[in-house]
């Protein structure tokens, strides 16, 4: 069929990179899990079935980094979406200018770069020299200094607050466009009908942003899973603050001549995934019913 | 609507503008920091009691920066040739003249986010008009493979992909950032979308003019969806050049790092220098965030693009 070739060709050129550095890294992904294979080319891989799934049962380390990620997604992500409905739902209706200066300085913390953003935020929490001390010093907060990053009670929240800034710009982004695309007819409708201002919001606009939900949803839930760069530069795991993401590459990378690693960080991969496929089946599943 | 009723509303108007504007200030004031702490001296970025505003302006951050490591300004190496010779290094054709490392790490940076958005916008726009367009066998199949591959972390695929790209000789090689980068399926999803709005009575039209189908892409179709081009090419552009955990994986010698992978390893090595670190993180950020401002009309439109209609 000549439609089919045409398409195919079309298709040529984005495939290739698409099989070469996606797909083809997913599947060679899973069969490292099986495998105790290192990140020395050296040493033989051998298959080893789910032994690399079952010593990651009892993996101390790996339990807590799992808690640690779980708190941040459970944590950061009705955060979030809560945060950027409620700053969508105040700016939609501002004028032109001022609501894209608005979009521009909640999305400027993306922007930024991670690396950059924390290099301040490391200044910031610093014990000394830190602003965050002075500042709740002053307002009569805290009455000594807290190390912040160094202190178990509060490393992780730290991050999960940085993580917040960094992660609410595309929601409001998403949010502000959807609510400027609600049905005006119908918001009419209900405020004549006699419906308060909530009535509107959770009769009307709610559902009609489902899918924006949706999507926020899915994409913050990603985002926080991933979580690496704050962790690593920041805390480098320590003071509990380990997540998955970064027990995955200090095992991959950091642990060189513990044999068998490369395999077990793989199986650390395919857990997450799956831990992010059915997170975001049963968000979808929810949105469904609405 | 009432009296009471009004001044409750105005009320709460006031108090949600005025929280607004303080969230404004919170969320600009990291950006604020880093700006301002670049030119502080000393005295002043070490001060217990924080120095808002720099009394002095210095370079003085800057200059240490440029001075700590140099690097040449390029290198242009024989492709693949590290596979062949004997020390794994690869054979140079032109190297450049020695400059701060930290240029060199912008001018890599840059080639990296070009290079990513260049390849992405050619090859995800012509694979997005052929999902959205053609019925083929392998379609649906095709689709749902890329939803799935963008539902999955990023990341976990980068652990092994890391072998892939050393079994090609291209670890270390700025072109190992830019390859993954491409190859992920969101601006193939995005241009769909956006491909979807074409009008097939006007492909129809050209069909019977006689165009043939690569003429009829270059010149109609891409014209139609120049906006979902726009925002992809300013998206990859910025995401390319934040893919910090890529970064970090693939490259590895100083000479090849980019500007944020430079100023993370700048941070290991000394981070009680803050003046220091501002400056690269002022290097690091600000052309970043001028781009963004630029163009962001179109990115605005690209990440609702991706989204309401998916």
């Amino acid at each position: 069929m000549r439609e089919a070739r045409t398409a195919y060709l079309f298709l040529l050129p984005s495939l290739i990179f698409f099989v070469g550095f996606v797909v083809f890294p997913m599947f060679i992904c899973i069969f490292y899990s099986l495998t105790n294979a290192n990140m020395n080319a050296k040493a033989a891989t051998e298959f080893i079935g789910l032994l690399n799934f079952q010593k990651l049962l009892s993996d101390k380390t790996f339990l807590e980094a799992l808690r640690n990620t779980f708190v941040i997604v459970l944590v950061s992500v009705p955060a979030v979406c809560a945060f950027s409905l409620w700053v969508s739902s105040a700016i939609y209706k501002l004028s032109g200018p001022v609501l894209s200066a608005f979009r521009c300085i909640f999305y400027l913390p993306v922007v930024t770069g991670s690396v950059a953003v924390t290099v301040v935020w490391k200044w910031m929490y610093d014990n000394y020299t830190g602003i965050l001390n002075y500042v709740l010093k002053g307002a009569g907060l805290i009455e000594k200094n807290i190390n912040w990053l160094g202190d178990s009670k509060y490393a992780l929240w730290c991050i999960i607050l940085i993580l917040f800034t960094t992660s609410v710009g595309q929601p409001i982004v998403l949010y502000v466009s959807a609510l400027g695309n609600v049905d005006a007819t119908q918001i009419e409708a209900a405020k004549v009908d006699g419906a308060t201002d909530f009535q509107v919001f959770w009769n009307v606009k709610w559902p009609q942003m489902m899918p924006t939900t949706l999507y926020i949803l899915v994409i913050t839930t990603i985002n926080s899973f991933q979580c690496f760069a704050l962790i690593q530069l920041l805390t480098s795991g320590g003071s509990g603050t380990n997540t998955v993401m970064y027990y995955i590459y200090y095992t991959a990378f950091k642990l060189t001549e513990q044999f068998g690693h490369f395999g077990y960080a793989n199986a650390m991969g395919v857990i997450l995934a799956i831990f992010i496929g059915i997170l975001s089946a049963v968000q979808f599943k929810l949105a469904a019913e609405k | 609507m009432n009296k009471s009723e009004l001044q409750r509303k105005g009320a709460y108007g006031v108090m949600s503008v005025v929280i607004l504007v303080i969230l404004a200030f919170l969320f600009m004031f990291p950006l604020y920091w880093i700006v301002t702490g670049a030119f502080k001296i000393a005295k002043e970025y070490n001060s217990v009691t924080p120095v808002w505003f720099p009394t002095v302006f210095t370079l003085d951050n800057f200059a240490r920066l440029f001075a700590r490591r140099t690097a040449p300004l390029w290198e242009l190496a024989v492709p693949f040739s590290a596979l062949f010779t004997a020390d794994k290094t690869p054979i140079m054709l032109s190297v450049g003249p020695t400059v701060p490392a930290a240029i060199r790490w912008l001018l890599n940076t840059v080639f990296m986010a070009v290079m990513a958005m260049v390849l992405t916008c050619i090859t995800a726009s012509m694979a997005g008009y052929a999902l959205a367009k053609k019925r083929f066998p392998g379609r649906a199949l095709l689709f749902s493979l890329i939803v799935c591959a963008m539902a999955l972390p990023k990341q976990v695929i980068l652990i092994p992909l890391i072998k892939e790209i050393s079994a090609m000789g291209l670890w270390d090689n700025i072109w190992s950032v830019i390859f993954p980068t491409v190859g992920w399926p969101f601006g193939v999803f995005l241009m769909k979308q956006f491909s979807e709005g074409i009008p097939g009575e006007i492909l129809e039209a050209a069909r019977i003019d006689g165009a043939s189908e690569w003429r009829t892409f270059t010149t109609i179709v891409v014209d139609l969806v120049k906006p979902g081009i726009g925002a992809l090419a300013i998206f990859t552009f910025i995401n390319s050049w934040n893919d910090y955990f890529l970064q970090l994986i693939m490259l590895g010698s100083g000479n090849n790092y980019t500007i944020s992978l430079g100023i993370a390893t700048l941070q290991a090595e000394t981070s009680i220098d803050v003046g220091i670190l501002m400056a690269g993180a002022t290097l690091a950020a600000i052309p970043i965030i001028a781009i963004f401002l630029a163009f962001q009309k179109y990115f605005t439109q690209g990440i609702t693009m991706g989204a309401v209609k998916g």
